[in-house]
């Protein structure tokens, strides 16, 4: 008997609607938010991850209403991401109703904002979520470098070292995307995952590449995350929660 | 119309405790009232209390002792079902390690510890502190505010630190991580869960809906 694994269906938000897009591009709707996080939370989604990738920050309120609409009916974690940049977004985000926010750019751009804001907030509610390629050729030792604004920009800051010193800094968790297997469906990336995992002392959020069960599994088996953050394979119908948490449970992982 | 106080003493956000209790209140049936509040005489004249808490002890606690929380919750548990939540649990103990040592409230005897950092689960693999997620809690005395809920199942946890009663016969329920700790606590009109029914789905719901139901036993 020990701490069950989780799977976190992630809703990629678009000026009030759920899409998903391809590398991150490639835009399909996949609908209402409300609705998809309650269908999710009544299946045994054990959280709920709601990005904000609108573009303009004039479109924010419609993120908090939406927000608020769905902490009213789901009574599981929430974590928020996307366009928290000052400690006001963190305070709309809790009183909305978030648990937790995940904060990217922000972290890259000034460091110290996490440190402000898990002192502010506390750790438990600071999710820092690390966008990260593989830079390195074949042949040589891995590394894999961060990337900000959805994979456009280098940044220079190797990853390993990155999340270290998030957590240093006060991350109570650590989202890991890769963004050479987001949307891919080709699985996490299990090397990735597996250094980051083993060099920060709290939970690490395998995301970017599923594209069946087996590789939410390995996420957990191979990668070493405790969770797994997963959304195309959810949103289309493709599988459903009870079904992965079955597969999984199946595999010797502990699930609820 | 049963009127329930959310003590609010400034730590962390209190919007899903109300919302929860709310959203119990309705599957009940039970007309409800819910104030989200640290104004004294609406604690004193409220039918419930939840005690919530989020953060560092050492602020919780002046916020706490500020406010006078601590007094009202002396006098208050003797008259009316308690319902303390993670660190709104902790603080009602003698101590907490956490700060380097802060003095608590002090209505259980017994200390507030950190989990060990670099322990192994049973399969070898390092558990990471804070312990997050959805663990197992075993019930481990019979009690209203287990009603409906299947032994050994699932609640959702934040924490790196935990409750260490004194005395055996409080504890209502133990969770492992690695090794058994104390997730629920009573004595008399007080219940305290170091989980977050609000984030405990259909559980975190029936364990309010107890709550909403449940006499006290003062």
């Amino acid at each position: 008997m020990s701490l069950a694994k989780r799977i976190i269906p992630c809703l990629d938000c678009d000026n009030g609607r759920v899409v998903k897009g391809v590398k991150f591009v490639d835009i399909r709707d996949a609908g209402d938010p409300v609705e998809i996080s309650k269908r999710y939370c009544d299946q045994g989604a054990d959280e709920i991850t709601f990005l904000d990738i609108t573009a303009s920050s004039g479109e924010r309120s419609t993120t908090i209403h939406t927000v608020e609409a769905i902490a009213s009916q789901v009574f599981i974690p929430l974590t928020v991401g996307g366009g928290i940049r000052k400690l006001q977004d963190i305070r709309n985000m809790l009183n909305a109703g978030a648990d937790k926010v995940g904060i990217n750019t922000s972290a890259v751009l000034n460091p110290e904002f996490v440190r402000e804001a898990s002192d502010r907030f506390g750790s438990q509610c600071i999710v820092v979520a690390i966008d990260t390629k593989c830079v390195s050729k074949p042949g040589e030792p891995k590394r894999w470098e961060i990337f900000t604004h959805g994979g456009r920009n280098p940044t220079g800051l190797e990853a390993i070292a990155w999340a270290r010193k998030m957590v240093d800094y006060g991350a109570g968790e650590i989202l890991l995307t890769s963004m050479d297997r987001d949307g891919t469906r080709s699985g996490f990336d299990l090397e990735l995952n597996r250094a980051i995992s083993e060099a920060v002392t709290v939970p690490v959020i395998a995301s970017g590449g599923v594209g069946n069960l087996q590789d939410l599994v390995d996420g957990i088996l191979i990668g070493k995350a405790d969770a797994v953050l997963a959304a195309s394979i959810f949103h289309f119908g493709q599988f459903t929660i009870p079904q992965a948490k079955q597969y999984m449970r199946e595999r010797g992982i502990e699930m609820r | 119309m049963t009127h329930v106080a959310v003590i609010d003493y400034g730590m962390g956000n209190l919007h899903s405790v109300a919302k929860a209790i709310e959203h119990a209140g309705q599957q009940a049936a039970v007309p409800l009232q819910v104030s989200v509040t640290s104004a004294p005489e609406i604690l004193r004249s409220a039918d419930r209390l939840v005690f919530p808490g989020v953060g560092a002890m050492r602020d919780c606690m002046a916020e706490i002792r500020r406010l006078c929380i601590d007094e009202i919750l002396r006098e208050q548990v003797k008259l009316k079902p308690v319902l303390a939540i993670c660190v709104g649990m902790q603080a009602l103990l003698q101590r907490s390690e956490e700060n380097g040592g802060v003095p608590c409230i002090g209505l259980f005897a017994g200390q507030v510890k950190r989990f060990a950092d670099h322990q192994l689960d049973h399969a070898g693999a390092e558990l990471k502190v804070p312990h997050m997620g959805w663990n197992r809690v075993r019930q481990t005395r019979e009690h209203p505010l287990w009603a409906g809920i299947p032994d050994n199942d699932y609640f959702y946890f934040v924490h790196s630190y935990y409750a260490a009663p004194d005395a055996p016969n409080e504890i209502a329920g133990l969770s492992e991580y690695p090794t058994p700790f104390c997730a629920a606590l009573t004595h008399k009109n007080v219940f305290a869960v170091q989980f977050h029914p609000e984030k405990s789905q259909r559980n975190g719901l029936q364990l309010y809906r107890n709550f909403l139901s449940w006499d006290g036993q003062a």
